[in-house]
């Protein structure tokens, strides 16, 4: 297998990883928003409103600075990072 | 402000935050000494607006990239900023508290897809196409796919979907400039538009991205300052997004206590459009799972789909910077979208909590209609009781609001400084005109390098092309204000509905661009018209009476569009041959972030 094959598949690995979590915070847990919202959550907030005004969002701003990284040290291993730039 | 203007972009911001902040101690010191409410809204307004309008004029280009993609040299976090002003729209800075305060969890949804769609932006697509270097979003279509039919069909989509979104933000401007300024809305509206034009017309991309960031900062100093001021006025807690658990419980409590009671037809007849009671809990969970989910993956998929966001990370100066952007867009848009909910909180329980001073339930009608701010907003039609049992006393099902009222009269009613108005006044405006800003551009840039030079004059000198963009951005400006002073729908309708059109047509087309090799040139195009005429039809037929099925809406018709777009384009994409090995060759460049762009730096 090329080095850009290998490249894609890892970046393609990320990707499915990334839509993973993503599917969690974005759909997954509402499927189930009655009975999590018994539950008490971060700062006293019932939990699944708190997900909706605070959790998911930040979920997501973490998950793409994560993506972000991690992404860069695969383009990095395969030799594929830009130079001389940000 | 040349040369090395981007190594002084923090010093320059800083300065101008500065500024702002001096200005609104400035303000506030005037109305201490008796300047009037209306000259201090008009100072705002005229103020912020003439600083952007400054900003506009000394980023004025003749140079193609720096007018279609401000010269690909914006930083990471200032690109962040100005997406997260492009983003949020007076929709957002106006209406989104409100439409929490009435519709509660239910109403929510549009806060997790409008946060979430940046996972797939970033993920999906938004490196990729920085990496292809485009001018426009049809610009990656139409080389991609090849063929001028391609390149047109997308240049279709995104005018309808930009346009409907751009009435609604031109609308918005309109609202605040005949509030602020005290003249007719039919006016305003073209008030606004020369706002609005004033920042584009000389720098392009490059004035757009620059007055952002400054209509950011305004925006979200003007957001944030009332939550945290009415917060602490309140003793509700000093950092109201970790202190509030209480006055949601007290608010739920409330509601026990009153009962959410069914005013009879009759009754409503009296309230005047656009009013509303609270009839929905507040923080309990009001809807289906499928009614949030479908809202929230619509609005998801349509953020991935918009091409006024997309061309913010052509900007950027690499790939790894467009990557990281989208994570400060989002931290940019949660600041303002994690504290909606907040406001909509205090707002509520000052209202309906009978042991607060500034609380209206329970007390008696007359008492209320002598309310200083109710008589005000009750003027400008955005509040109103009636006692519809006819016991004298004010029940919560008697008290209607508009939506524009949670963030537009809650510092009043709190009891702050008249300049605290004025100051929301000009975040609203700064929100409608950056994003009207983004998406008139993002319209005129596809007419005018995808049409216009791609198709009709590929042999069209720059000055000449980026004359007709700028005579285009003024057509399509003067077409958007002329709509939306027909005041046809209302602002958060045709916000939801842009969105729909924008993922029924582009979103398959364009993600499988990047990750699916064998989509060709037939498929694609049969993706877009098939996806965007069957979102379409789908909100015609619901419209005139439909029933709908699988319980999509009007709101979400975008699901059943992009589900056709993406059957028809892959059964057409495999009915047909494979796209030729020069096609297969640049989707594995675009795949790699190093090397050169697929476009030249000029095209």
């Amino acid at each position: 297998m090329s080095k850009q094959e290998q490249h894609w598949e890892k970046s393609r690995g990320l990707l499915f990883m990334t839509l993973a979590i993503w599917f969690v915070f974005s759909i997954g847990i509402f499927l189930f928003g009655a009975e999590m919202n018994e539950v008490t959550g971060p700062f006293g907030y019932p939990l699944t409103y708190w997900f909706t005004c605070q959790g998911s969002l930040g979920a997501f701003v973490i998950l793409i600075f994560w993506f972000a990284n991690r992404q860069e040290k695969i383009d990095e291993e395969f030799g594929f990072s830009e130079r001389g730039d940000d | 402000m040349k040369g090395n203007f981007i190594d002084n972009l923090p010093k320059v911001y800083g300065i101008y935050t500065g500024g702002f902040l001096a200005f609104i101690i400035i303000m506030s010191i005037a109305e201490q000494m008796g300047m009037t409410a209306k000259t201090i809204g008009i100072c705002f307004v005229a103020f912020t607006v003439a600083i952007y309008a400054i900003i506009g004029y000394l980023s004025r280009t003749a140079q193609a990239d720096a007018y279609y993609v401000a010269g690909r040299q914006v930083p990471t976090v200032f690109n962040g900023m100005a997406t997260a002003a492009d983003w949020m729209s007076g929709a957002s800075f106006v209406a989104m508290a409100g439409g929490i305060y009435f519709k509660g969890y239910g109403y929510m949804a549009l806060l997790v897809g409008w946060t979430g769609g940046y996972v797939l932006v970033a993920s999906l697509l938004a490196p990729y196409l920085r990496k292809f270097g485009c001018y426009t979003v049809p610009d990656f279509i139409g080389t991609r796919y090849g063929g001028n039919l391609s390149r047109f069909m997308a240049v279709v989509v995104l005018t309808v979907a930009s346009f409907t979104y751009v009435t609604a933000q031109i609308n918005a401007t309109g609202t605040i400039a005949s509030v602020a300024l005290d003249i007719p809305f039919q006016y305003a509206v073209y008030v606004g538009l020369v706002s609005i034009l004033l920042c584009s017309m000389l720098g392009g991309m490059r004035g757009v991205t620059w007055t952002q960031v400054a209509q950011y900062i305004v925006l979200i100093i003007a957001y944030l300052l009332p939550v945290f001021w009415i917060s602490n006025k309140m003793g509700a807690g000093f950092f109201p997004h970790f202190m509030l658990a209480d006055e949601v419980s007290r608010i739920a409590e409330l509601e026990a206590q009153f009962g959410f009671v069914k005013n009879s037809a009759e009754n409503l007849k009296e309230v005047p459009k656009g009013l509303a009671g609270i009839t929905k809990a507040h923080s309990a969970v009001n809807a289906t799972p499928w009614a949030f989910i479908s809202l929230a993956l619509a609005m998801m998929m349509g953020t991935a789909s918009l091409p006024h966001v997309m061309m913010r990370y052509f900007t950027t100066p690499s790939v790894k910077a467009a990557r990281k952007s989208v994570g400060w867009s989002l931290f940019f848009i949660f600041l303002l979208y994690s504290s909606a909910p907040m406001l909509a909180t205090l707002s509520k329980l000052s209202l309906i909590d009978p042991t607060l001073p500034t609380g209206i339930i329970g007390k008696s009608i007359t008492e209320v209609q002598a309310i200083d701010w109710y008589q005000n907003w009750n003027q400008a039609n955005l509040m109103f009781v009636s006692d519809f049992n006819g016991n004298g006393t004010l029940e919560l099902n008697e008290f209607f609001m508009g939506g524009k009222a949670v963030v537009l009269a809650t510092p009043e009613i709190a009891g702050l400084p008249y300049v605290i108005s004025g100051l929301v006044a000009a975040g609203g405006m700064a929100a409608a005109m950056s994003t009207a800003d983004g998406l008139i551009l993002a319209i005129a840039n596809a007419i005018s390098h995808d049409v216009y030079y791609k198709i009709i004059d590929p042999k069209a000198e720059t000055a000449k092309r980026l004359v007709v963009a700028r005579v285009l951005l003024v057509v399509i400006g003067f077409a958007g204000a002329t709509i939306a002073a027909l005041e046809i729908q209302g602002i958060l309708g045709s916000v939801i509905w842009a969105f729909d059109f924008a993922m029924s047509g582009l979103f398959f087309p364009l993600v499988l661009g990047v990750w699916w090799k064998r989509a060709n040139k037939e498929g694609a195009v049969a993706g877009m018209f098939l996806g965007l005429v069957s979102g379409a039809a789908y909100l015609v037929w619901v419209r005139t009476g439909g029933s709908g099925f699988l319980g999509i809406t009007q709101l979400t018709f975008g699901i059943f569009g992009s589900a056709v777009s993406l059957v028809a384009m892959v059964v057409v994409s495999l009915m047909t041959s494979a796209p030729n090995a020069a096609t297969q060759k640049m989707v594995d460049e675009v795949r790699i972030p190093s090397g050169k762009s697929i476009l030249g730096k000029q095209h």
